[in-house]
């Protein structure tokens, strides 16, 4: 493409509130694919070829149709799909699931098929020699018919299969390719690979035709799918690197820049109440108002209360809140609340408390994070909790789960929305669990519930373990539970070792009693 | 009364293997079909709206679209028996 019709596509770009993003000499255009274009800073290179190559099933087919679907939807460029495996018919009929009507936006001249899928007959028999002149002009005559911006071709493998002269068909391409990226395409085509980690094609053609490489994955980890993508190189421009998780929804790809999430966070140092005044005093006056507390303890020292207290210190102050909750539905959490003396029927009648019921199993890690990311959104809350990241924990992978409690609470802590989160410990006595072990780091406040085994009788003791950027008590106190909620007393004074489980009385005296 | 045969010949510009691959038909259709045969030749760029069509992924193409069902071959036709095997044309000939 001339200087003067660049300078113009990005004029029109300009004028339509697209953003261009520019690195060196080299454009970005957003490809639109939700988190692709934060990865791959800022988008594709514009007017150049791009490979975006995975094993069977990866989701090439669905990242190259939602490159083109983006691209009419938001920024109103038309695309050219040129297919080699799946038929037209198959490709409409599939992309229907993400609502994407690509009949009606080719009666619109904004999608065009070229369709080189295989012939009924066979392949045609060859006597001398060829080239890829027919396709060539097919592609041209579409991308000039529907004055194209994106063009893409799936999947070049069977290019390879039906002609076995290799370096011919790699120097079409690069012809192909040539000719599109002067007509102003970007241009991205996909290839199958045989394994997630190994050689990027069979054919050579990531190092003759394409300038960037995009590599999609489906790994078996822990017997559970993970999806993830990964921008090998991009010529001449800058991009995150290293894999990153994606996931396949209702509405197409989702890609899930995690590593990248925790960045730009601001802190304040409004406190907010925890909903248990006892509590806001060990805590010098409140939680701070963004920030993410984990609650810690085994089954029925009253983790659950704690998160219903935190949500319905909200709802008092006239906030909004939204629980998500793993264990327990929506009437057993209404029913206990009613018992310790809360109204969240009516609480979510006033729009104040959202209750989000989900079974851990149901979906993957990225499902789970997009959802709860888009009901955070639609709810705007000031609060959040989360009953109990430990059944999460149980159904990801030790990485997913990682990954999906940092992008959780820099989601909320970008809102300023404060976070309760629980986690149910293993044993009864002491102990800590996986949930502690790996995220103890990304929460700001630990607040640990323990049984405590004393004459005969299960107490139970509160300690603030950790309060980032806070004094606290750092007494461990006895708690209670009534009609009323959580009632938390005086330290401890004559026992010690609850924490580690093996509690022993302070009293000597005590001891010879039998 | 022999029939006669009717062939399209896709080609991509005004290129030498282009002129090769008609300078061949064209010995085909004077070796073996004398006075009853017709060529239409398409070049691809002055009628992409054809090229898609009829599918045309490479060139140059060879279409025989009668008698009997269409076949087609690619290539510059440089060995005429590949040719009429290839189109099932191989008892159809003069010779």
């Amino acid at each position: 493409m001339s200087m003067a019709a660049k300078k113009a596509a990005r004029a029109r770009r300009a004028a339509r509130g697209q953003h261009l993003t520019r690195q060196g000499s080299i454009d970005k255009i957003a490809t639109g694919i939700p988190g692709f274009d934060f990865v791959a800073g800022g988008g594709l290179p514009e007017c150049r070829a791009t490979l975006v190559a995975g094993t069977a099933g990866s989701a090439k087919t669905i990242f190259v149709s939602h490159f083109l679907t983006a691209g009419i939807q938001r920024f109103n460029e038309a695309g050219v799909f040129v297919t080699f495996e799946d038929s037209p018919v198959d490709i409409r009929r599939n992309m229907c699931a993400f609502g994407w009507d690509i009949e009606r936006w080719e009666r619109d001249n904004k999608w065009a098929f070229v369709d080189v899928s295989p012939e009924t007959n066979g392949p045609t028999p060859i006597v001398g020699a060829f080239d890829l002149g027919g396709l060539l002009s097919r592609i041209e005559h579409a991308v000039r018919r529907t004055k194209a911006r994106r063009v893409t071709l799936d999947s070049l493998n069977a290019l390879f299969v039906q002609f076995p002269d290799r370096a011919l068909i790699r120097s079409e391409l690069f012809r192909i390719t040539t000719a599109l990226k002067q007509m102003g395409a970007t241009v991205v085509f996909t290839a199958e690979r045989t394994e997630d980690y190994g050689a990027i094609t069979q054919f050579g053609i990531e190092e003759f035709v394409a300038d960037n490489v995009v590599l999609l994955r489906n790994i078996l980890v822990d017997e559970r799918r993970r999806r993830t993508i990964e921008i090998l190189k991009f010529r001449g421009a800058s991009h995150e690197r290293g894999e990153v998780p994606f996931t396949v929804m209702e509405h197409g790809l989702i890609v899930i820049p995690i590593s990248a999430q925790q960045l730009t966070q601001e802190s304040t140092t409004v406190r907010v109440t925890s909903g248990i005044p006892e509590l806001d005093r060990m805590c010098n006056g409140g939680i701070f108002r963004d920030s993410i507390v984990l609650v810690s303890g085994a089954t029925g020292t009253g983790k659950t209360l704690m998160s219903a207290q935190f949500l319905n210190g909200g709802v008092q102050k006239r906030e909004r809140c939204l629980l998500f909750a793993f264990e327990e539905s929506r009437d057993q959490l209404f029913r206990n609340a009613a018992a310790w003396g809360m109204d969240f029927e009516k609480a979510e009648q006033q729009g104040r408390l959202v209750v989000q019921n989900q079974y851990p199993h149901a979906m993957p890690m990225e499902d789970h994070l997009v959802r709860m990311r888009n009901l955070i959104e639609t709810v705007a809350p000031t609060r959040v909790a989360v009953d109990s990241l430990s059944a999460l924990e149980r159904v990801f992978t030790l990485k997913s789960f990682r990954e999906f409690v940092i992008s959780l609470t820099s989601t909320l802590k970008k809102q300023q929305i404060a976070g309760l989160f629980t986690s149910t410990t293993p044993s009864l006595l002491g102990g800590g669990s996986i949930t502690e072990k790996h995220i103890s780091t990304l929460t700001d406040s630990i607040i640990l519930l323990r049984y405590v085994e004393s004459k005969g009788q299960m107490r139970r003791s509160i300690n603030i373990l950790k309060m980032r950027g806070s004094p606290h008590d750092t007494q461990l106190r006895e708690y209670t539970i009534d009609g009323h909620g959580m009632h938390i007393g005086e330290p401890f004074r004559d026992v010690s070792g609850i924490l580690s489980g093996l509690v022993h009385s302070l009293v000597v005296e005590d001891e010879r009693d039998e | 009364m022999p029939r006669v045969i009717s062939f399209v010949l896709y080609i991509a510009g005004d290129t030498v293997r282009s002129q090769r691959a008609i300078a061949n038909l064209r010995r085909i259709g004077e070796e073996r079909f004398a006075g009853r045969y017709k060529l239409s030749i398409i070049d691809v760029h002055a009628d992409p709206a054809s090229a898609e069509r009829d599918r045309i992924l490479t060139t140059p193409t060879l279409i025989k679209q009668a008698p009997g069902a269409a076949r087609r071959v690619t290539g510059d036709l440089t060995d005429f028996n590949q040719v009429l095997l290839a189109l099932s044309l191989a008892s159809e000939g003069d010779a």
